[in-house]
């Protein structure tokens, strides 16, 4: 496994890299957070962020065109989808940013292969087999994991030689302190199962006190804002994580998505009051927190044959937190002339979400811009950080 | 050897040893193919269900009762989410029943990884009412068949086309797609590719196996008319009888086709069928299904020479599946003591049931222990089904859950049982001596049987 003690040995640094420039925590501070949100289905970013003043969009997207009068606008072109009027507040506060016609490296059409592109950081499907967030976490780890999932089983952006943890709600009784005791000894001589039942019994202790979160079994959205205060508890823990990876699914709207009700417009809803409830779990956290919002790919442009859309390739993502410098639209908008489509179906894109990534690695978490293109991203030449994401 | 040879088939090959199991098999590999012509007629656990044409019938008398209803009538709401869950459970239960009862676990192994193959996922109306039944009705019969016949019944389920739209999709020149597009030119009328592509992706070729955007607009206009009966309550799409393979030739896309370099020029479902035959024996498949099989049954990482064995096997018996499995089966790789798979949360609950020689009272248990621990039944939530590799089942959390269902099966049903010999009885050879120990002095029989449960031993097969 790769430490953090192993990789100054390998570079030839010793315990003083901290002061150093250029390996750790140049720009960052360690009360950074940040929280990325991945949104598995295929999330419609034409929905997200409508580009109402595209004189196309009207026309293009048809029965499920959403009214001017209906989003909370954004600028001249975009407005953000009613469902998320949280996150429009955050907006309005400078606390939101909006990349739009944003795409990984993947240019196929399979949400499994584009899910690994985007969570391994790689070029291309199975080329790299641990994930970038993980990557990342080597001159950051410290004695107890910084990063956690809260989900059952780690997704692929936070596998890796880097010691990680995670945590979901239970619903069952905990065994006792003597059996797990005895469990810890008879795992010792098998490394697969020591260093998990380790890693879930630190966790457990930092989740003491969520009682409230078993037996009881809410609607999705209700579990998906528990899981997001969860989450706040364990960023706010003294030594506890400062990363935290959350999924939700449930995007990919081949039928019916609707328009300001339906299917999306619930998932929305969701995802807007997880947030709220996130800021909320963080109080004075929140100022140094981003929320990075993720899809593997957008939706096609035109409606298909049962009201919903098909996969397509450019979408939106969104920055939201009180450390992220906002209020602003980053796009370089391709437009949605039959011309401009990406095979004359998907909006095209024209940020390549590594680059967003990369500036929060930078920027937020303060990794040096070196170790970001040879260790986190490689083959990343063509995807430039984007700049001034977080406050400075 | 040949005890150790026992203990693989039984507990890699099976469903996890019963007690008493290990002691009845003599010849391993004949025990299990000996299995895959299956009961000799269907278990009664699956003949007492209600079958998916009665159970959508039931579905459609609902939906017209609660639009009948007023508005938002809750009784009615309610009422149908009863009978969802009541079918869900019902389902659920007999597949469990079976599961720890059978003589025949790897043919029962088998259906499972098939249904897993052909996932449908039981979170949108009314799939939790018929999920199961295709697990019974389309796969149960063709495990120990051609390949072929099972992805025919597979496509044609009521619950695939379904879960995957299909029976939406309509022709854009098909009779009714054009007078539609007269009719109301600002509404679309048209295909959904949402089962063409998938079939693709996931049954057959795999997301590399050669397959462009443009097989799948095709292939999705093939099989436009690919519906079930009573997909409407009303109209035209209403007749025929509910949850039966229904085509509809009023929706088909006309038309020969050409499609992965062929060219199809029947006429309605025959062209389908056609394509769907020709997919089952291409080389894409046969490598694509064999990898998943050999990484079902032998290790995460399946050796490269035994998954060019099964698909030689594959492509030289045109798909039959008995075949495949032999060659499986005749490998020295698939019986390597050293390659060991991390238990599923389903092979987890089966093989802990089994051991106890238990099927719960309330079906109840079951449901909730597999949603705890990550794998609720029939609801894999993608139509890419369960991942079949430790990495995806291995997180921390997701251990410490195993612990806690440990605990609980211990308090609840394994409290009469001592867990050093029931270790002996369905771990033999594979009974590590250390587990042995630490199980002989736990404080107490619960503790004990805990840890039996939770050892790296029984976790993995």
């Amino acid at each position: 496994m790769l430490t953090r003690r192993k990789l100054l040995q390998a570079l030839g640094l010793t315990a003083a890299a901290n002061s150093l420039p250029g390996l750790a925590l140049a720009g960052g501070t360690s009360e950074a957070r940040l929280v990325l949100v991945v949104l598995r289905g295929a999330v419609d970013g034409l929905a997200l962020a409508a580009p109402y003043g595209d004189g196309n969009y009207r026309n293009l997207r048809g029965e499920l065109a959403l009214q001017r009068s209906d989003l909370l606008k954004l600028d001249g072109l975009f407005g953000l989808h009613p469902g998320l009027p949280g996150v429009h507040a955050r907006f309005r506060d400078d606390e939101a940013i909006v990349v739009h016609a944003v795409a990984s490296p993947y240019r196929e059409r399979s949400h499994f292969d584009g899910q690994d592109v985007l969570e391994s950081g790689g070029t291309s499907v199975g080329r790299l087999r641990d994930g970038w967030l993980n990557r990342a976490l080597a001159p950051l780890s410290g004695s107890s994991e910084i990063a956690i999932a809260l989900a059952q089983n780690t997704p692929l952006v936070l596998r890796g030689d880097n010691s990680t943890t995670s945590w979901a709600p239970s619903r069952l009784p905990d065994a006792d302190d003597s059996t797990l005791g005895r469990l810890q000894r008879l795992y010792a001589g098998d490394e697969f199962f020591a260093t998990r039942l380790s890693q879930a019994l630190r966790s457990q202790d930092i989740a003491t006190g969520m009682d409230s979160m078993s037996g009881r079994r809410g609607n999705e959205a209700q579990q998906f804002g528990e899981l997001m205060t969860s989450a706040a508890r364990f960023l706010v823990a003294p030594d506890g994580p400062r990363i935290a990876v959350v999924e939700l699914g449930g995007w990919d709207t081949h039928a019916n998505q609707g328009t300001t009700n339906g299917a999306l417009a619930n998932r929305f809803a969701a995802l807007d009051r997880g947030l709220d409830k996130l800021r909320d779990g963080l109080g004075d956290a929140w100022s140094d927190t981003v929320v990075a919002i993720v899809t593997e790919f957008g939706r096609t442009v035109r409606v298909n044959g049962t009201r919903g859309t098909d996969h397509g390739t450019g979408t939106a993502a969104v920055l939201v937190g009180g450390a992220v410098n906002g209020g602003r639209i980053i796009s370089d908008w391709p437009g949605l002339g039959n011309a401009d489509l990406y095979e004359a179906r998907d909006l095209r894109p024209t940020t390549d979400v590594r680059s967003l990534f990369k500036g929060l690695l930078e920027q937020h978490l303060g990794l040096s811009a070196g170790f970001i293109d040879r260790t986190v991203f490689p083959n990343s030449a063509a995807a430039p950080p984007l700049e001034d994401l977080v406050r400075s | 050897m040949n005890a150790s040879k026992i203990v693989i088939a039984v507990n890699r090959f099976g469903l996890g040893a019963r007690p008493g199991e290990l002691d009845r098999v003599q010849r391993p590999a004949a025990w299990l193919l000996d299995q895959l012509q299956g009961p000799a007629r269907e278990p009664a656990v699956f003949r007492d269900l209600p079958d998916s044409a009665r159970v959508l019938t039931e579905a459609r008398d609902l939906r017209r009762e609660q639009r009948e209803a007023k508005r938002n009538d809750e009784d009615v709401v309610r009422k149908y989410g009863r009978w969802a869950r009541r079918n869900y459970v019902a389902q659920t239960a007999a597949r469990y029943r079976h599961a720890v009862e059978t003589d025949g676990p790897f043919h029962d192994r088998l259906v499972h990884f098939w249904s897993n193959h052909f996932a449908v996922s039981a979170d949108k109306q009314p799939l939790p009412a018929i999920a199961g039944l295709m697990e019974n009705e389309a796969i149960r019969p063709h495990v120990g068949g051609r390949f072929a016949d099972l992805l025919l019944a597979v496509e044609k389920h009521a619950a695939m086309i379904i879960y995957l739209d299909n029976q939406r999709s309509i022709g854009p020149n098909s009779p009714l797609g054009k007078r539609a597009g007269r009719r109301r030119p600002d509404q679309q009328v048209g295909l959904n590719e949402n089962l063409a592509r998938e079939i693709l992706e996931l049954h057959t070729l795999g997301v590399d196996g050669g397959y462009t955007q443009r097989d799948v607009t095709t292939f999705a206009q093939v099989i436009t008319g690919w519906s079930i009966g009573g997909a409407g309550d009303r109209g035209r799409f209403a007749d025929g009888e509910p949850g039966r393979f229904e085509f509809r030739e009023a929706i088909h896309e006309p038309g020969a086709r050409q499609l992965l370099g062929r060219r199809y020029a029947q006429a309605g479902v025959a062209q389908g069928e056609a394509v769907l035959r020709d997919l089952a024996t291409h080389a894409s498949t046969a490598r694509f299904v064999s990898t998943k099989l050999a990484r079902h049954f032998v290790a995460d990482d399946p050796p490269p020479g035994l998954v060019d064995e099964m698909a030689r096997a594959w492509l030289e018996s045109g798909g039959d599946l008995p075949t495949v499995y032999e060659a499986m089966l005749t490998s020295d790789e698939a019986w390597d003591d050293g390659q060991r798979k991390y238990k599923s949360p389903h092979d987890f609950v089966v093989s802990t049931l089994r051991a106890f020689n238990h099927v719960p009272e309330r079906p109840q248990f079951i449901v909730g222990a597999l949603d705890l621990l990550g794998q609720t039944p029939f609801r894999p939530g993608s139509p890419a089904g369960w991942p079949d590799t430790a990495e995806q089942w291995g997180g921390a959390d997701a251990l410490y859950k195993r612990i806690e269902f440990s605990n609980q099966a211990a308090r609840l049903i394994g409290s009469g049982v001592d867990p050093v010999e029931l270790g002996a009885a369905v771990l033999g050879t594979r009974f590590d001596p250390d587990t042995r120990r630490a199980i002989s002095r736990a404080e107490s029989r619960i503790q004990g049987m805990t840890l039996l449960l939770a050892s790296p031993d029984f976790q993995r097969r």
